[in-house]
């Protein structure tokens, strides 16, 4: 078996003449986090469902694990597990009985301490024995993927795991990411936020309209989108010509009265920006700081904004 | 791995699951057992006594209210079947190496034994009502057999219908005709007494014979023609939602 825990050539599908995937390619290392990166409609969610075998491919060839997912589905499915983009549980369970149905399909031993456990380090216990349609979104979705570890799988597919998730939970969940790769496990994680990628993934592929447009660890990725900046937004056209006068480097918009000013968004460079701004007497009406987006990422590699994507 | 054993240990699984919806949504335990017990009450105290049906009227209705206990229970497992499939879990289930065919024989199991439960239910409530029945322990054996059959028949089409509906609600509604055929059969009136065309209906619809054959039983005098066109329409409706299910549940999955 080679160090690759999903290889994946030339795949494509479409349903009918719209087009889905149109031939991608791309290697996950084993034990490495991969994040496809992408706008609702990209595609994302046919590639997982390809990968984790429910649905079949119109071309190309997937390997998981080493295995071929069409003649040697079995085996793929043994070693993977699966935590989709609406929580897959049965609402009619408690949290307990949810873990405890994966446990016994999976055959675990000793099933009541591995449900134990989960539930502990998900922050369910004291919610264990309530029924999940009374539990709220992010419980739901800390459930599914306990759910999904039952079984110790090699290789994890996220399918946007935190869209929908407050901030906390965000957190929480990119935690457990972080703590079930240094386990040994491979992830793969699909997800429209920039920042989620380049917080977890070692690798990142943007796919845009079923196309693979760029591939590269996050640093590789952002040298192709414009930096952090700050903006800057002037009362009148004068103070905005004064301000691009002693503001070297600084892009320039006469319509929006905005100035662009490249800055690693620190404190420091921040104060040196503002005192330079006081020095000449100069006010900006507004003041804040932009860290890239997902909508820079592709306004760079694609031309168009990810919304684009969204209405066509 | 032994595959029967796995298929076989993973029906039992979701059986268990399974059972577990039904005790928890009241309305199928409503459905299923209440609901059947309030119309026998409501044809044998409040409609019966306006129909001449040649004996006493509990001892008529009681084999047609039995498959009125079957039948109630049905959009339950089209609903739960439904949910299953429209909602994640299903997907979890097919990524895993769950067998195929435990997901549809857990429902169908899972319904034949509540329908069983509904059934003892109503005859308990016959005989409190004072139904009395003549037949012998064989007959009431071949009694057990046509309710278990037509059990099996009716689940495994409501497992199709549940399949092959768009959402839980519309689950709901398929199953519909199949609580309506048995008031257009023998079992609340004799066909014979039905109007036009309705009464032709009524008598080689596949519920007749199984009500007749029922009856027969109860009384004491079976009948094997009726017996021999009921256990035959009960595997044909079985053999057509068991392949019907099958190929859904394929092209869905």
């Amino acid at each position: 078996m080679s160090s690759s825990a999903i290889a994946v050539s030339g795949l494509r599908k479409a349903y009918g003449d719209k087009v889905v995937l149109d031939g991608i390619d791309f290697d996950v290392a084993a034990g490495s986090i991969f994040s496809m990166l992408g706008p609702n409609g990209a595609g994302k969610t046919t590639t997982v469902n390809v990968l984790t075998t429910l649905i079949k491919a119109d071309a190309g060839t997937v390997r998981v694990a080493g295995h071929d997912v069409v003649t040697a589905t079995r085996q793929v499915r043994a070693v993977i597990g699966v935590t989709g983009q609406f929580a897959a549980v049965d609402e009619l369970l408690s949290g307990r009985e949810n873990l405890r149905l994966m446990a016994d399909l999976k055959r675990v031993r000793s099933a009541d301490r591995l449900v134990t456990r989960l539930l502990e380090r998900f922050d369910l216990a004291e919610s264990a024995q309530m029924m999940v349609a009374a539990y709220s979104g992010g419980m739901r979705r800390k459930l599914d993927l306990a759910m999904t570890l039952v079984g110790n799988p090699q290789i994890i597919f996220l399918d946007e795991p935190t869209t929908g998730l407050d901030p906390r939970s965000r957190r929480t969940m990119w935690e457990i990411v972080r703590e079930l790769v240094a386990d040994g496990t491979t992830i793969f994680l699909t997800t429209q936020y920039l920042e989620e990628a380049d917080q977890l993934a070692d690798r990142i592929a943007v796919l845009d309209k079923g196309r693979l447009v760029a591939q590269g660890s996050p640093e590789e990725l952002k040298r192709q989108v414009p930096g952090t900046h700050v903006r800057l937004r002037f009362a009148d056209p004068r103070e905005l010509d004064a301000a691009a006068r002693v503001l070297a480097g600084a892009t320039r918009d006469d319509q929006e009265l905005t100035l662009r000013v490249p800055s690693d968004g620190g404190s420091r460079s921040l104060r040196a920006l503002l005192d330079r701004l006081d020095e000449h007497m100069i006010n900006a009406e507004e003041f804040s700081v932009h860290t890239p987006d997902l909508d820079d990422v592709f306004l760079a590699l694609t031309g168009h904004a990810s919304t684009e994507a969204i209405a066509q | 791995m032994n595959t029967i054993s796995t298929s076989f240990g993973d029906s039992a699984i979701m059986l268990r699951r399974n059972f577990k919806h039904i005790l928890r949504n009241p309305v199928t335990v409503f459905n299923g057992a209440l609901m059947p017990v309030i119309v026998m009450v409501m044809f044998v105290y409040v409609l019966g006594g306006a129909f001449n049906v040649g004996e006493r009227y509990i001892e008529y209705v009681t084999p047609g209210m039995i498959l009125l206990a079957i039948t109630y229970g049905l959009s339950g497992t089209a609903v739960s079947v439904s949910s299953d499939m429209t909602k994640g879990i299903i997907n979890r289930f097919k990524a895993m190496n769950v067998s195929r065919g435990a997901v549809l024989t857990g429902h169908v199991v899972a319904t034949v034994l509540s329908t069983s439960v509904a059934v003892a239910v109503i005859i308990g409530v016959a005989f409190a009502l004072g139904f009395r029945s003549p037949a012998t322990p064989g007959d009431w054996l071949g009694a057990v057999g046509i309710i278990a059959a037509t059990a099996f028949a009716t689940a495994w089409l409501t497992v199709a219908l549940g399949m092959a509906a768009k959402t839980p609600e519309s689950a709901g509604m398929a199953v519909v005709p199949l609580l309506l055929l048995p008031f257009l059969s023998s079992a609340i009136a004799p066909a014979a007494k039905m109007g036009q065309g309705v009464r032709q209906f009524a008598e080689y619809q596949p519920f007749t014979p199984i009500i007749e054959s029922l009856r027969g039983l109860l009384a004491g005098s079976p009948s094997g023609g009726y017996a021999a066109a009921a256990l035959g329409w009960c595997a044909g409706i079985a053999l057509v939602g068991y392949l019907w299910s099958r190929a859904t549940f394929s092209k869905r999955a």
